[in-house]
């Protein structure tokens, strides 16, 4: 039953991936894009990572979505929304063809590896955490982390780069309006303090079980994302000190958190055994800040004009 | 139970074929939209099913999927008002000020 | 006993996915198939994570359930009156 199952899951995703590139029309595309996204976090939660399904679930069935769907209802208003006229780029198509053939004989060439790993195995007593994927990202590995956490904050100074000059002072974003009293403001009022409730339990589980401060900061984006739509809270203006100090909050205690490491005896961004468990806690607590913060800024958008509509 | 639960999960999956086929068709984006949704409500079903069999961790999953359910659509409704920023219960969008209509007439 | 309100709350639950699922293909139009997507919503995933509510380890399980059907109960039910806005005033442009 389970290997139907498992087949079927497969066909639906293949099916999916095939019409969101070969479907006329962006809407249809952008639509399979959320399905495929929808899919795939379930098929994560299949090959036993419920970590990358979360992430999945916020990430691919929520914000791109929300992103595709501004970016294509830009392109309506702009009266752009046709599709171009479609032509076979035959490097581009020889490249890609030449890619997944290579991905394809790695995928059967490398050795299934041992999960999670003998050596995992022994040095996780040291993480300070008992979940193995909160031990590497935040521990083992932290280099990664710290660097992916600047990459976001980098995006953001690109993006907000794209302002206008004349909306530098304005709010982030579409200037958003609901009807007062109806559906969709009644909707942004209640689902923020769940979806709070929501974001924080899983950053906070992360210690142990699956989760952590990108699963929830991706939640809490996404909530983030609801209250600024329905009109619940205004966005921010680029120049509020507030919200910049928590934007950088998450990469800033990371590194004074590899410092302070160095300085103790051991290597940058080591966290010494007896103090990991409550490094890594401060560490996740910022960061979970920082990301969701940045995420929602991003999708948001840089200010466009309360006067320009 | 290890058997009638992942059956119940194939059939869910199964309706999903139909949801993936009205989202091929459309006409309408609604349309397309409403299939989307479907997928979402059965995958949530799906990962509930799942979770007795494969691990209650699942559920965390199931919850993330089901508060974030209605997200795409608010940006659907959002990205189909006149100023992609509106609310299809208004009944006009508020009245823009005539210099950034002439604006947005050179644009 | 649980085992068997498991079958029988799965099965219905599963029934109105499946139902669900014919409205949204065979029904004539889009407020009525929206319609038939908020039976699948509501009442198929209502008896799927009662069914499944009956194999339970603690009762965190059971809270973090009826939080799911909550929560799909609320965008049901704003997906619905929101999506059949927009649909008609695209109708009404024509």
């Amino acid at each position: 039953m389970t290997l139907a199952f498992n087949a079927a899951l497969c066909a639906l995703i293949l099916a999916a991936a095939l019409a969101t590139i070969l479907g006329r029309g962006i809407f249809r595309s952008i639509m399979f894009f959320i399905v495929y996204g929808l899919l795939m976090a379930v098929a994560w939660v299949r090959l036993d990572v419920v970590d990358v399904a979360l992430a999945e679930a916020a990430i691919g069935a929520g914000l791109t979505g929300v992103l595709f769907l501004a970016a294509f209802g830009r392109l309506v208003r702009e009266g752009a929304e046709a599709e171009p006229p479609r032509r076979i780029n035959p490097p581009a198509a020889v490249a890609c063809v030449g890619l997944t053939a290579a991905l394809t004989w790695a995928w059967f060439s490398l050795p299934i590896p041992e999960r999670p790993g003998p050596q995992l195995a022994e040095a996780l007593p040291r993480a300070g955490v008992e979940n193995p994927v909160t031990a590497v990202l935040l521990n083992f590995r932290a280099w990664d982390t710290l660097l992916e956490s600047i990459v976001l904050l980098a995006a953001l100074i690109g993006l907000w780069m794209l302002t206008r000059e004349d909306d530098w002072r304005n709010r982030l974003g579409l200037p958003q309006h609901v009807r007062p009293g109806g559906v969709m403001s009644g909707f942004g009022r209640v689902l923020p303090p769940v979806g709070l409730l929501v974001g924080v339990y899983l950053a906070y589980v992360g210690a142990d079980r699956p989760g952590g401060a990108f699963q929830g900061g991706t939640v809490l984006a996404a909530v983030g994302l609801v209250a600024a739509m329905t009109g619940l809270v205004r966005p921010p203006r680029i120049s509020a000190p507030g919200w910049r100090a928590v934007l950088v909050a998450g990469p800033l205690v990371f590194l004074v958190a590899g410092l302070a490491g160095a300085l103790l005896g051991t290597n940058f961004l080591t966290l010494p055994a007896p103090v990991a468990g409550g490094a890594i806690f401060v560490i996740e607590v910022a960061l979970l800040l920082s990301v969701a913060v940045t995420l929602t800024f991003l999708v948001l958008g840089p200010p466009e004009g309360e006067n320009r509509r | 139970m290890t058997l009638w639960l992942p059956f119940v999960a194939l059939g869910v999956l199964a309706t999903l074929a139909g949801a993936l086929l009205r989202v091929w068709r459309g006409p309408e984006r609604a349309d397309r939209m409403m299939g989307a949704q479907l997928v979402g409500t059965g995958g949530v079903a799906v990962l509930v099913l799942l979770a007795p069999v494969q691990g209650w961790a699942a559920l965390d999953v199931a919850l993330t999927l089901a508060l974030l359910a209605a997200l795409a659509a608010v940006g659907f409704v959002k990205a189909s008002s006149p100023d992609g920023a509106g609310d299809p219960e208004e009944d006009e969008p508020p009245t823009t000020d005539p210099r950034s209509a002439s604006e947005k007439a050179d644009g | 006993m649980a085992d068997l309100a498991t079958y029988a709350f799965t099965g219905i639950g599963l029934f109105f996915f499946v139902a669900g699922t014919i409205g949204l293909l065979r029904f004539p139009d889009v407020f009525s198939r929206l319609h038939a997507l908020t039976k699948a919503d509501n009442l198929g995933l209502g008896f799927i994570t009662l069914g499944v509510a009956f194999q339970v380890e603690t009762w965190r399980e059971i809270a973090l359930l009826a939080l799911i059907w909550a929560l799909t109960l609320l965008a049901a039910g704003t997906v619905s009156q929101l999506v059949a806005r927009v649909a008609l005033r695209e109708q009404n442009k024509r």
